[in-house]
């Protein structure tokens, strides 16, 4: 066999899986995004964003990815910090610190609504200490606010591990030599922190942010266990038209904005957290 | 003024002790080697001076003032490390500049300091490069210039020419003796290279599994060795040891010759010559040869002594052969003698 074909033959399953499962559906979704009834149209579109609940859906979905995002981004930071510093326990702290990872975000919705529901573990805390006389409605239709503010918890709790194991595999590629130097050199901390870690962990900061804001982008489940249709987002609309309203064109459409949504914040997060080729470990 | 006062410090890892009670007084603006092969607790000893290491026992007085208690940033100090740890998302500017950013020194003198060290240590052409653009012994530079710009009280290094090659490691040698001494600070510097440390030392304290065998100048480690083992450790080929045999006190029988030596109660003791001390002649310590290898200027002749290996260097015109029988006279003056059980000079 010639050397040269030898890897692209090698390539060549995972090419047809992709092509398969990925390019061909994605075809079809822009295909069907752009069309209808046989014409090519960008009427889908102007249904999607003509839809009263289309305003409210986008900037739900930004304002949670704005809100958790940097929220998780912190925590991951903190928790990493911690974990590399352990010396012993390192691998349970990163294991409790994991376990959140291992339930489905359904799931995940679901222990929350457990805590937050009108027979809940809140409501019951509360009422066996004497702080409220009749269960507390979090989660009803006109407290917006707090279905919104679960909706976070319940996004923290469950997403901001994936963050740090990312930062985690990071620092420990960092060597401890560079966090010595800047001690000696009169770096407290706070300014090692900010001078030297930052910096050294931003090929992983970029993973870890790119991955967790195009999942921030697609939350769905979480928001649908905890709030319903109360609190629209991207993927849930999409959901909708495409089973509920049975317009699977306005469903591709939603499908395609969420993708742009994807592809324009991972081509930014690429370009600024990028390092240069000569400034890399 | 800084003089380094190390006083009782030790330090357990565990069940592990890596260092021993250490004394050790280091004068202002002197050159002090620590040498010892791995393992020995040299690094460490330098870690605890650094304030990396926190000591299990013991003080540390940097320019007369205990700072075992301090942070690193707070002694005074300045390091060059192993592997240089020269930032690689800063420029060789910032990186100079580093710890004069941490002092919050004027942009005005943070630029006087980088200059005058890259120009001290010739790497003015590098300063807007990155790390990953630079040669080892580029990135070493960088490494003591961003050290000489504190202009520190002390200076550590922790066995930096170890990674470069060897005729690099030749250069920068005679090159770091003068920057340090023009500097006027104290300089503690980690090796494992007997070579390095004789070449730069005011004093080098050769170290043994945690304790300071002898802190001495470097002639006086090599001509007087404290113990066995800086005899044996120092210089290259190292110190012969021969048993010796008491015949009358004061009077030693080694390898077949009587020779003069200390006065004591013990019946063997041991002998020692360094290789280079002794002649092919009529009289002297019956050697058979086993090994020649001309080195040019001499040759080394490595011979059968009372059933042990005995390593001469000789006239590199001495006609000599594999099985030849010899008689080494050694130097009266350059003779030294061990107590074998504690292994100390007698």
């Amino acid at each position: 066999m010639h050397g040269k074909a030898l890897p692209y033959l090698l390539l060549m399953p995972a090419t047809l899986f992709l092509c398969v499962f990925f390019l061909y559906p994605f075809a079809l979704v822009a295909f069907e995004a752009f069309t209808r009834d046989g014409g090519f149209t960008l009427d889908n579109f102007r249904t999607m964003t003509g839809n009263w609940k289309f305003p409210v859906a986008f900037w739900n979905t930004i304002l949670l990815a704005a809100i958790v995002v940097p929220i998780q981004l912190v925590m991951a930071l903190l928790m990493a910090t911690v974990v590399s510093r352990l010396e012993t326990g390192r691998g349970a702290a990163l294991y409790i610190f994991a376990i959140p990872l291992g339930i489905s975000d359904l799931a995940a919705g679901l222990i929350w609504l457990a805590i937050f529901d009108q027979s809940g573990f809140l409501n019951t805390l509360l009422s066996n200490l004497g702080l409220v006389d009749r269960p507390v409605m979090f989660l009803g239709y006109q407290s917006k606010l707090t279905i919104f503010v679960a909706v976070i918890l319940a996004e923290i709790w469950r997403a901001t591990a994936i963050m740090m194991v990312i930062l985690v595999a990071g620092m420990g590629l960092i060597p401890r030599e560079y966090h010595e130097a800047a001690e000696v050199f009169g770096a407290s901390p706070w300014k090692r922190f900010v001078k030297i870690t930052l910096p050294l962990l931003r090929p992983s900061l970029q993973t870890a942010i790119i991955l967790r804001v195009i999942l921030a982008f697609e939350v769905f489940a979480v928001v649908a266990a905890l709030g319903g249709t109360n609190l629209p987002v991207l993927m849930g609309e999409t959901y909708n038209w495409q089973f509920s309203l049975q317009d699977r064109n306005v469903a591709a459409a939603f499908a395609l904005l969420i993708l742009a949504i994807s592809v324009g914040l991972t081509l930014f997060f690429l370009r600024v957290l990028r390092v240069p080729k000569e400034a890399r470990i | 003024m800084a003089e380094i006062a190390i006083k009782q410090v030790a330090k357990r890892f565990g069940g592990f002790t890596a260092l021993h009670s250490i004394d050790l007084t280091i004068a202002d603006q002197e050159f002090m080697v620590l040498l010892g092969a791995s393992g020995c607790g040299k690094t460490t000893l330098l870690r605890i001076v650094a304030g990396l290491e926190t000591p299990s026992q013991g003080e540390v007085w940097i320019g007369g003032r205990r700072v075992d208690h301090l942070p690193p940033r707070d002694r005074g100090i300045a390091m060059v490390f192993q592997n240089y740890a020269v930032f690689p998302h800063l420029t060789v500017f910032e990186n100079i500049a580093f710890g004069l950013r941490m002092k919050k020194l004027a942009q005005q003198e943070v630029e006087r300091r980088v200059t005058r060290t890259a120009e001290l240590m010739h790497i003015e052409q590098l300063l807007k490069r990155y790390s990953g653009q630079l040669s080892g012994g580029q990135r070493q530079r960088v490494a003591v210039a961003r050290a000489l710009a504190m202009e520190p009280d002390v200076i550590l290094m922790d066995e930096p020419l170890s990674n470069l090659d060897a005729l690099l490691r030749l250069e920068m040698r005679a090159e770091l003796k003068g920057v340090l001494a023009a500097s006027e600070t104290t300089t503690i510097y980690v090796t494992h290279d007997q070579v390095e440390a004789m070449s730069l030392a005011d004093r080098i304290a050769v170290m043994h599994q945690g304790h300071i065998v002898q802190a001495a100048s470097p002639v006086e480690v090599y001509r007087n060795p404290a113990a066995r083992f800086v005899g044996s450790f120092i210089g290259n080929p190292p110190m012969n040891f021969i048993p010796a045999t008491k015949t009358a006190n004061g009077s030693w029988t080694v390898a077949g010759l009587t020779l003069p030596g200390p006065k004591s109660d013990k019946h063997k003791i041991e002998f020692a010559i360094r290789p280079e001390d002794v002649d092919a002649g009529d009289e002297g310590l019956h050697a058979t040869v086993r090994v020649i290898e001309p080195l040019g200027p001499h040759t080394l002749v490595t011979c059968d002594v009372e059933g042990g290996l005995f390593r001469a260097i000789l006239e590199s015109n001495a006609a000599i052969a594999v099985g030849d029988h010899l008689r080494l006279a050694p130097k009266a003056d350059r003779i030294r003698w061990f107590d074998p059980e504690t292994t100390n000079a007698l």
